[in-house]
């Protein structure tokens, strides 16, 4: 084709960019990263808004003792998923919105360096959300003898509450597959943002003058793309044990259910710093601009290397040993520090 | 007169609504494992609320002179204070170090594995949806509601028949995960009398909220004689009694799969009921225990907290069997 070969004229170049689809069409379709950046923040603040419904009817219950707005079943789905919710369908989504719409701009890009796969990242994203509330009024479907099977095991799900034995209907089910699905999208987006930031930057912007939002994102994105692999596989331990009779997390069979909270706290922790550097970004932008001044201290790499450590912190009441806190969780094997002391009843 | 003792009540009756009682507040520690953990907490709650002062007078001091107002220039940045970036990296390393410090020591002293040798040892393990206690030295069995001697030593060794459990007595020390496979331990000497209650403080499924339980201290002669009493087999109802037809019943219904009364049943399932009719409440600390309840939890169990094991029975008792069965479980103290 000719039009290949030679490239466009900036006029012809113009009227290819205004004559592509419009109105609706043109937003299931996008690649541009500003629109991503859109469609991930209305998203995420729709689900914001019923992970905020959420906590209402959280609340409305607890308002008097012995509450009966729900039952106790439904009481523990709209707090599992009022916190599944918020951190993978709203938080991490909104910074996802933040990063889509500014990163090109602050480093002088056209867009990210994979725009389909941004786009393809938003819809796996939005799929996994609907994926995760359609349990809200799918249990018809099997025979549960009422109409919400949404997850009930906590947002941090601990073994093994999550068995088929002790949890036998599809509710958590729905939360692994949930988790899984918006883990793709969470990579996906993860590797893109890294190769933009590291490949797209226009000339002399070195990485020591990246803007502090974009420091943020990179380091977000290397969180993201170190924790969330973590968590895919604690997650298809549960699915292996709850479809396939493996016992990742069975005390019987000489596993321990212990072994979750390690590979949970393990992604848990990082996930807080994947939550809060992108909004620490932000404000370290707005404040310095609106008092006209520079930001003092940059120290906040070190918050990436201490992030991983704090996953030790969790095991406070599970009592493993205060030496193992200091422990880099690298070195540690899946195996507990806390197995040695254990004792048979 | 009468109106101003009316009034007088009512201002009293809103007193006791401000100081409580607050029977699981952490704020008011009763044993030496509690008062550790309460003296970390109010030497970290001083070391913030310095913190706290300390930033919110430096931002009130920077609002209040460097806000904008009419013809006067923007003041000019400072940058690059070497000294000052020094302090303010120093300080929360120094800070740190009084507040990591004092939480590692506390860490250790409440271990609950270096006891002296006289310490009653209790063992429990957690069941969804209730207690199960076991005195290995003494030989006693029960559930939901654990009696210690006051002042004295006890160890409690903490496990779990399902799912993850923690044992929570707040006024008597912190919570301890109940783990299917692992022994966990706190140990206590509780300070004073009393009855204090507690729960389980990990998520465990459906009646997780209702998965309660109690401590009562008791004075030493007390505990003994509750000892006494529970070493004893279960007690014989009287001939021709309800509680006699109520043990007939109970012995051939589906209550001995479950339960065991010593020389009736010996069902593990669910609470040993050997001395149930010396306890306060059933169902995990949730009702107290009296004929109503008692009756009710045994017609329909599952309305009463749901998700519970106890299933209504197929085909169900009568009402006559069900008196019956709570006379024979009174009877049992």
């Amino acid at each position: 084709m000719s039009q290949r070969a030679a490239p466009a004229a900036p006029a012809a170049l113009a009227a290819q960019m205004t004559h592509g689809p419009t109105g609706l069409k043109a937003w299931l379709t996008t690649t541009d990263h500003k629109r991503i950046g859109l469609l991930y923040f209305w998203t995420a603040f729709g689900f914001f808004l019923i992970g905020g419904i959420e906590a209402l009817m959280i609340r409305a219950q607890l308002a008097q003792p012995n509450g009966h707005l729900v039952s106790a079943e439904t009481y523990n789905q709209l707090f599992t998923m009022h916190g599944t919710t918020m951190v993978f369908l709203a938080l991490m989504p909104l910074s996802a919105a933040f990063f889509n719409y500014i990163i090109p701009l602050q480093i002088g890009a056209r867009d990210v360096a994979f725009p389909r796969l941004n786009a393809f990242s938003y819809w796996v994203f939005l799929s996994g959300g609907l994926f995760l509330n359609a349990s809200w009024l799918t249990g018809p479907l099997f025979h549960a003898g009422m109409l919400n099977v949404a997850p009930d095991g906590g947002w941090f799900g601990y073994a093994n509450l999550t068995e088929r034995q002790f949890s036998p209907g599809p509710n958590i089910d729905f939360w692994l597959l949930g988790l899984q699905i918006l883990g793709i999208a969470s990579l996906a987006a993860g590797f893109n943002f890294i190769v933009t930031i590291l490949n797209l930057r226009a000339p002399g912007m070195k990485m020591m003058r990246l803007p502090t939002f974009t420091w943020m994102t990179l380091v977000t994105q290397f969180l993201i793309i170190t924790a969330f692999p973590v968590i895919t596989v604690a997650l298809v331990f549960v699915m292996f044990d709850r479809f396939f009779g493996t016992h990742f997390y069975v005390h019987q069979a000489g596993a321990t259910p212990l072994l979750w909270q390690h590979l949970f706290w393990l992604f848990g922790h990082p996930e807080v710093y994947i939550l809060i550097l992108p909004a620490m970004g932000i404000v370290s932008e707005v404040l310095p601009t609106f008092s006209a001044s520079r930001c003092s201290a940059t120290r906040w790499w070190c918050t990436r290397a201490s992030s991983s450590g704090s996953w030790a912190g969790a095991c406070g009441a599970t009592t493993c040993s205060p030496w193992a806190w200091g422990r880099s969780p690298t070195r540690c094997s899946p195996r507990p520090p806390c197995s040695s002391r254990c004792r048979p009843v | 007169m009468l109106r101003s003792r009316w009034w007088l009540t009512s201002a009293a009756l809103a007193l006791l609504g401000c100081g409580g009682p607050f029977p699981q507040s952490t704020l008011a520690p009763r044993s030496d494992f509690a008062r550790a953990t309460d003296v970390l907490f109010r030497d970290i709650f001083w070391w913030a609320a310095a913190v706290f002062v300390v930033v919110e007078l430096l931002l009130i001091i920077a609002l209040v002179r460097f806000r904008h107002r009419e013809g006067r220039a923007a003041p000019r940045p400072a940058h690059g204070h070497t000294i000052l970036e020094i302090a303010w990296t120093l300080a929360p390393a120094v800070i740190l170090v009084f507040v990591a410090v004092p939480t590692v020591r506390t860490i250790f002293t409440t271990a609950g594995e270096d006891i002296p040798p006289n310490a009653l040892k209790v063992e429990v393990v957690g069941h969804q949806w209730w207690w199960e206690y076991k005195y290995p030295d003494l030989g006693i069995a029960t559930a939901n509601e654990m009696h210690v001697p006051v002042g004295k030593p006890v160890q409690v060794a903490i496990t779990s028949a399902d799912v993850i459990h923690s044992f929570w007595a707040p006024v008597l020390g912190g919570k301890r995960d109940a783990i299917p496979g692992h022994v966990n331990y706190i140990a206590f000497s509780a300070d004073s009398v009393g009855d204090y209650s507690g729960q389980c403080a990990e998520f465990c499924g459906a009646s997780h909220g209702n998965m309660r339980l109690r401590v009562l201290v008791d004075r030493d002669s007390a505990f003994q004689a509750w000892v006494d009493e529970q070493k004893g087999g279960p007690a014989t109802p009287p001939k021709a009694s309800l509680a006699e037809q109520g043990k007939a019943v109970f012995s051939r219904s589906a209550c001995i799969g479950c339960h065991t009364i010593q020389g009736v049943s010996p069902g593990i399932i669910g609470p040993n009921l050997t001395h149930v009719g010396s306890r306060i409440t059933v169902a995990a600390g949730l009702f107290p225990n009296d004929s109503a309840h008692l009756a009710s939890w045994i017609a329909d169990a599952p309305s009463l907290k749901p998700g519970v094991l106890m299933t209504r029975m197929k085909p169900p008792l009568t009402d006559a069997d069900i008196a019956a069965v709570v006379a024979y479980l009174q009877s049992l103290k």
